[in-house]
This record gives C-alpha cells, structure tokens and sequence, in this order.
C-alpha cells in the first residue's frame, strides 16, 4: 500500500478531509449511533475474530463471484483430450475473456477482467510433448492475448507486433498452438497494453506442465499470489492468494497428517517488487520453476518477484493448525495469510 | 369608462396568505411530480461520487473511534476498516449505507500507542479508500467536569484576564490629551484589522478542511455578514434609546465584537486540548494572554472621557472576555470543522462593523479633520505591528 503518510488517490474526492480528521478529534463519552439512517450495525464474525490478528470484517460468498478459492485450489484443467494419428496427445480448451465484478474483500466489488469469469484463470494442465490448441475467445471490452511461458513459437507467443495472436480485438478470436515445453510450473497472462493493468485487473492463471515420467502421488493444489489496486493508485489494497483476502485464513485448507502435499506456488503481485511464501512449523523442498526433479532447497521461507514461481513439496507430521503467508507482514495482514488444517 | 370596470375582481376574493403560498405549492406540487412520474432528466448519470469526510477522531484506550459525513451526493457503503495496512475484524460500522449528509460511526478495537501515527483507510463498497491519518495518537480527554473545569481555566487565563488587565489602561488613557485618544483608537482598529484578517483566514483554512457539503469556506463570509447584519441592528437600538453615551455604546460594541473574537479564540484552544495539541500548552496561554491584553485597551479606548461606573466596566470585560470560555468548551466537546468556519466568521463581522464604528471618533469631531494624520497613521499601523508581534508568541 501507500509508502507516505499522504498518499494521493487518484480518486481524489476521497479522504478530502483528512487533515480535518486529526484537527477534529473531540473529547469522548459521546457515542453517537449513527444518524444517516439505512442499515443497521454489522457485526465482525470471525473464528479468529478480536484484535488477535488482522482479518477483514464478513465473508465473501463463492456463490455470487461465481468462484471459490477452496474449487480454484485443486481444478486441474486437462481440456478435451484426443490421441492423434501420429500418436501424440492433443489438448484443446477454450477461454474466453470477459468483463466481471468480482468481491475481493467482504463488500467490496472490484470491476475485473477474467478468463473464464474467474480469477486466477483456469489451470491448464497437460503432459510434457502434448500437442497444446487454446481456441481464445475476447468476449471482453478491450483488446487482450493470452501470452503463455514456456517454448513457443513467436507466431503463439500472443504480445502485440507477434501477428493475429498478440492483438485480439473484442468479438474476436485466436487459437494459441503449441507443445507443451519444457515440464515445469508455468503462467499464462493477458499482454495487452498497457501491460500492468491488465495484469492487475485479473488477466493471468497457471500453466503446468508434467514431466512424461510423472511426480511423486501427493495432494496437490495451485496457489496464485495476487492483489488489487482497488482504488487505482498503483499500489495495492486488498492481497490474496487465490483473489480473495482472507479465504484460507476463514477457511483452512484441509490435509492428513504425513502425505505429501504439493504445492503450485505461482506470483503474479502487480506493483510490489517481491512477494513471499513462509510456512509455519515445518520446512518444504523447493522446486524453482519446477523445471527439476531435484528440490534445490530444503526451507520455510521462498521469495518470487511477479511472474517467477516454484512448487513446494511438504508433509506434515503433526496435527494442527499451521499458518502460511507472505513473508511481507503489510501483505499478510492485508489479506495473503492462510492456514492448513491438518488432520 | 367607469373604474370599476378597469379593476381585477379575482384577486380580491382570494385571501392574501394563499396568494403568497400559492408559488410554493406550485413548485411542491412541481417536485412530487417529477418524483412520482419519474419525468425524464432525474436519473442520475456516471459513475457514483464517493465524497466522505472524517468529522471527528476519538482515541480512547484501546480503541479509536471515527465518525464520517457523507460529503457526496450518492450514498456510499463502507466495507472494511485497516490500521496501518492491518484489516481490523473487530471493527464495527454503523450504519454501512451512509446517504447524503448522513454519518456514520466507525469503532476499531486497537491498541495503539501514545505519540505515533496511525493511517487509517476505510474501504468502501466500490475499493476507494477513505483516509483518517491520526498524526499523534493521544487519549480524547472524558468529557467529565474536570475537563469543563479545566477548559473554563484555560477560557479565564486567555479571555477575561487579560483584557480586564489592559482595561486597565483606562486611567492613563483619560489623563492623555484627545488627539492622544484619537491615538490609541487608530490602535484598537489595527487591533482590530489585525484580528479580523486573522480569523478571516483560519475561517477558510477550517472551512474548507471540513465537509463541505454545509458551505465549506462560504460559511466564513456568510457569518461574517450575519454578525455585520445583526450587530448593525444592535447598534441602531441602542441609538435609538439615546439614554447611554456614544462612547459607552462603542465600548460595548467593541466588547462584543472582541468577545465574538475570543469565541473563535476559545474554540480553537479547546479543539487543541482535545486533541492532545496543547503540549506547549503553557506557552500557548502565555501568547494569547499578552496578545489579548491589548485587546483590553480597543474596549476602554472610546470611553477615555466618560466615567462609567465599576459594574459597567465589569460587564464589558465580561462580554470582551468570558466566550473564550464558551468557545474553549465547545471546541472540546462538539468540534466540527464547518461550524467553527461559521463562528469564525461570525466573528470577523462583528470585528469589521465595530472598527467601522470606532472609525469616526479616530477621526475626531471638529469640522474638517482627517482620519488619516501621521499620528492616526502611526496608531493604525502600530496596532497592527502589536498584535502582529504578540500572535508570534501564540505559535
């Protein structure tokens, strides 16, 4: 969030009192119920609810956005699968790009730009050497791509000057082809300028890619750490994992004792630097870019700057509850703060 | 052509009440319909405005309390509540849907810590952030007797000592020769100028802090005009009772142009205290007792030849000086940025109309005389360099 103690928001009626705030602080005993009518007082419920740690005030309701978190965790999207003549694995999916009000905080509505209505994007998901045919649809009202990381040809790299694929207009279409290259954690993200706002509005989503051999059988889930500017002064007020602040920290993500749990750690954070990954009460073997079979890494705490990701790899030998957030405590305590409950 | 025929009946036979009501009916009936029909041109275009002031910041132990005004014309729903990039999920908002002009409370359980800084944003239903920047955290005094007492101690040291000490001034005054006199009044209209400048521009630096939706800096001038208005009155009564001297009549003006001043004076200290920005508080009272000492000297000044008795004389260093008491509780307790512009202002008018009733006796009564001699000069410019040179002393 802001660095100053002034901060100017673009939306400049806002706050326009703020020095009277201070100036206008008046002696206590008065404590006037509100006067202008309308609803009435909304109490906090909270499972760790008082002045014990930050947490936003209300829920989010999964039903309305349309998505939930907990769902986004473990929906592997593999797409239609079909084996052509040569042998070779064909997968196909279809995105469509689309404006979407989204509640990122309990009451708080954040006019997004979505894949597939949500965000993050659906996980794409195929196997080292498939055949990858992403029919792109922009039923959106600006101009956007799907730019993929991985080995590609320019022609399907989808950023502008790249041909059809790196300006697609609204009403229009593009079909990225391309094989999945190399194994590893990837992302997706819209390219369209300007870059970082639609990045930050909610254009990106996570791209696997498993080696032929496969990994080990464990619990597997992705996490994208994101964040928004929701009153548009490039830096960041509401900081989630998965979009909604909070989700993992009201509802814990549930595992068993002793398996492996996976995770697909991906930082997709527009306007901070960096953002981090700190688990509590345990270490985990890191995988940068999960391009390696062999962690690099045996730690609690990992850094990525926007665009870098890793996968994680953990068991946890005792029951619990055990927190994991950003190792930044102003993005923990603005919503990037979860925990696994461990059965 | 006989002239009855020439005059309208209609009129007569309507009473003259419904003949004045009726535009306002008209225009009622006017209004219902645009609402009732939904005529075209009400719907409101674009995007809403969120326009939300903080009015009032109270610190209590372990908790801060904020009380917003909706300063826009739409409604605005407040959503969440951060300290210092922290979301607070005890904190309480009521209501969430503040309308126009409505307010709302915001209650945030917190343990925040004597003398630092607190930045706290309330995210509104749409993700603009309201900011209520605490630039020193200390506690909001109670609101006991102790504090009343305290407060009136402050009003005394500030308002009613220190004129009565430079209503002192009277005995030297009335030795003095009368182009002395006329001195001295030059003297008390810079004073006054001084003053009326002074509180002109705190008036808008206020007015315009505040929620604007109540006239922001407006309300400085339409004070201003209203205590012009009102004490013009006041003045054309006492004249015309006729009973009293003139000169007892502009004292008494003076007394309550000053003492209006010393309302504005008092409600700045008290608003101060409240907020826990009267560390220098010692030297404050210092500053402003000299500084109204002088004031003591406008309210003596036209009656340098007359000899009004010690209750008059009580009862103008009374009404020069007991509203910085006043003022001093109501900056404590009921603070709020648009009404202070207001009383400021008020202020300001009454001070104009009294220097431009002390005016003429600078310029003497004798035929012909000038208002501006080197000494009349000389006064006017040293009462602005007096108060000019005290009011440093006030911070």
């Amino acid at each position: 969030m802001s660095e100053s103690g002034t901060k100017l928001t673009r939306r400049a009626l806002i706050g326009a009192a703020a020095g009277a705030g201070a100036l206008a602080a008046v002696a206590g005993g008065s404590q006037m119920a509100g006067a202008g009518g309308g609803q009435g007082e909304e109490s906090p419920s909270h499972p760790h609810a008082g002045t014990a740690h930050a947490a936003t005030r209300g829920r989010v309701d999964p039903r309305v956005n349309g998505f939930d978190p907990h769902e986004i965790l473990t929906d592997f999207d593999g797409g239609r699968v079909r084996r052509l003549p040569s042998g070779r694995t064909l997968r196909e999916w279809t995105v469509v790009a689309q404006d979407k009000e989204i509640e990122v905080a309990p009451g708080v509505r954040y006019a997004a730009w979505t894949y597939n209505g949500r965000v993050p994007g659906p996980t794409l998901r195929a196997t080292e050497g498939d055949l990858m045919r992403v029919r792109f649809v922009n039923a959106g009202t600006h101009v956007h791509t799907m730019h993929f990381h991985g080995i590609h040809p320019a022609a399907h790299d989808g950023v502008p000057g790249s041909g059809p694929g790196g300006l697609v207009k609204p009403c229009g279409e593009f079909t990225y082809e391309f094989e999945a290259k190399p194994f590893g954690l990837h992302l997706y993200h819209c390219h369209s300028f300007p870059l970082a706002m639609h990045i930050a509005k909610g254009l990106y989503g996570a791209f696997i890619v498993d080696p032929k051999q496969g990994r080990p059988e464990a619990r597997e889930m992705v996490m994208l750490m994101n964040a928004f500017d929701t009153n548009f002064d490039f830096s960041n007020e509401v900081y989630a994992v998965n979009t909604v602040a909070f989700a993992y920290f009201e509802r814990p993500i549930r595992v068993r004792r002793g398996e492996l749990v996976r995770i697909y750690l991906v930082n997709v954070l527009e306007f901070d630097p960096l953002n981090s990954f700190h688990l509590h009460a345990n270490f985990f073997n890191y995988y940068p870019t999960g391009t390696s079979l062999e962690p690099t890494e045996f730690t609690d705490t990992i850094m990525q700057v926007q665009g870098q990701r890793g996968i994680l790899e953990v068991r946890f030998p005792f029951a619990g509850q055990y927190m994991f957030h950003a190792h930044k405590s102003e993005f923990a305590e603005l919503g990037w703060v979860g925990f696994f409950d461990v059965t | 052509v006989s002239t009855e025929a020439r005059t309208p009946a209609t009129p007569q036979r309507l009473p003259a009440w419904l003949l004045g009501l009726g535009p306002l009916l008209l225009v009622g009936a006017l209004v219902i319909a645009l609402f009732a029909f939904d005529l075209p041109g009400l719907e409101r275009r674009g995007i809403p405005v969120e326009d939300v002031a903080v009015e009032r910041t109270v610190l209590r132990p372990g908790e801060i309390e904020l009380t917003l005004r909706n300063d826009g014309p739409d409604t605005v729903g407040l959503a969440q509540v951060f300290v210092n990039d922290a979301y607070i999920p005890g904190a309480t908002i009521s209501p969430v849907e503040v309308g126009r002009l409505g307010s709302a409370t915001v209650r945030i359980p917190y343990d925040w810590i004597e003398g630092e800084a607190y930045e706290i944003g309330i995210l509104t239903s749409t993700g603009g952030v309201i900011e209520a920047p605490i630039e020193v955290a200390t506690e909001t005094p109670a609101g006991d007797a102790d504090f009343f007492g305290l407060l009136a101690l402050l009003g005394l040291y500030v308002g009613i000592i220190p004129v009565s000490v430079g209503m002192l001034w009277l005995p030297f005054v009335r030795r003095v020769s009368p182009l002395v006199v006329r001195f001295f009044l030059a003297v008390t209209v810079g004073l006054l100028a001084f003053l009326a400048v002074d509180a002109l521009i705190e008036g808008f630096e206020i007015g315009t802090s505040g929620p604007q939706a109540f006239g922001g800096a407006s309300l400085v001038l339409l004070g201003a005009l209203a205590a012009f208005i009102a004490l013009s009155a006041v003045d054309a009564w006492v004249k015309s009772r006729a009973t009293g001297s003139q000169g007892f009549r502009l004292a008494l003006l003076v007394a309550i142009g000053i003492g209006l001043h010393n309302l504005g004076e008092g409600l700045a200290i008290g608003s101060a205290y409240a907020i826990g920005e009267l560390a220098l508080g010692a030297f404050l009272v210092v500053g402003f007792a000299l500084h109204n000492t002088t004031e003591g000297l406008a309210v003596v000044a036209p009656i340098a030849h007359e000899r009004p008795g010690w209750p008059r004389l009580a009862l103008l260093g009374l009404i020069a000086g007991a509203p910085a008491i006043i003022g001093a509780w109501i900056g404590g307790v009921a603070y709020s940025a648009p009404l202070a512009a207001f009383l400021l202002g008020f202020g300001v008018g009454a001070i104009v109309q009294v220097a431009w009733q002390i005016l003429p006796m600078v310029r003497g009564r004798e035929r012909g005389a000038q208002l501006l001699t080197p000494l009349t000069t000389a006064g006017l410019v040293l009462g602005l360099a007096v108060m000019w040179v005290t009011g440093l002393l006030t911070g």
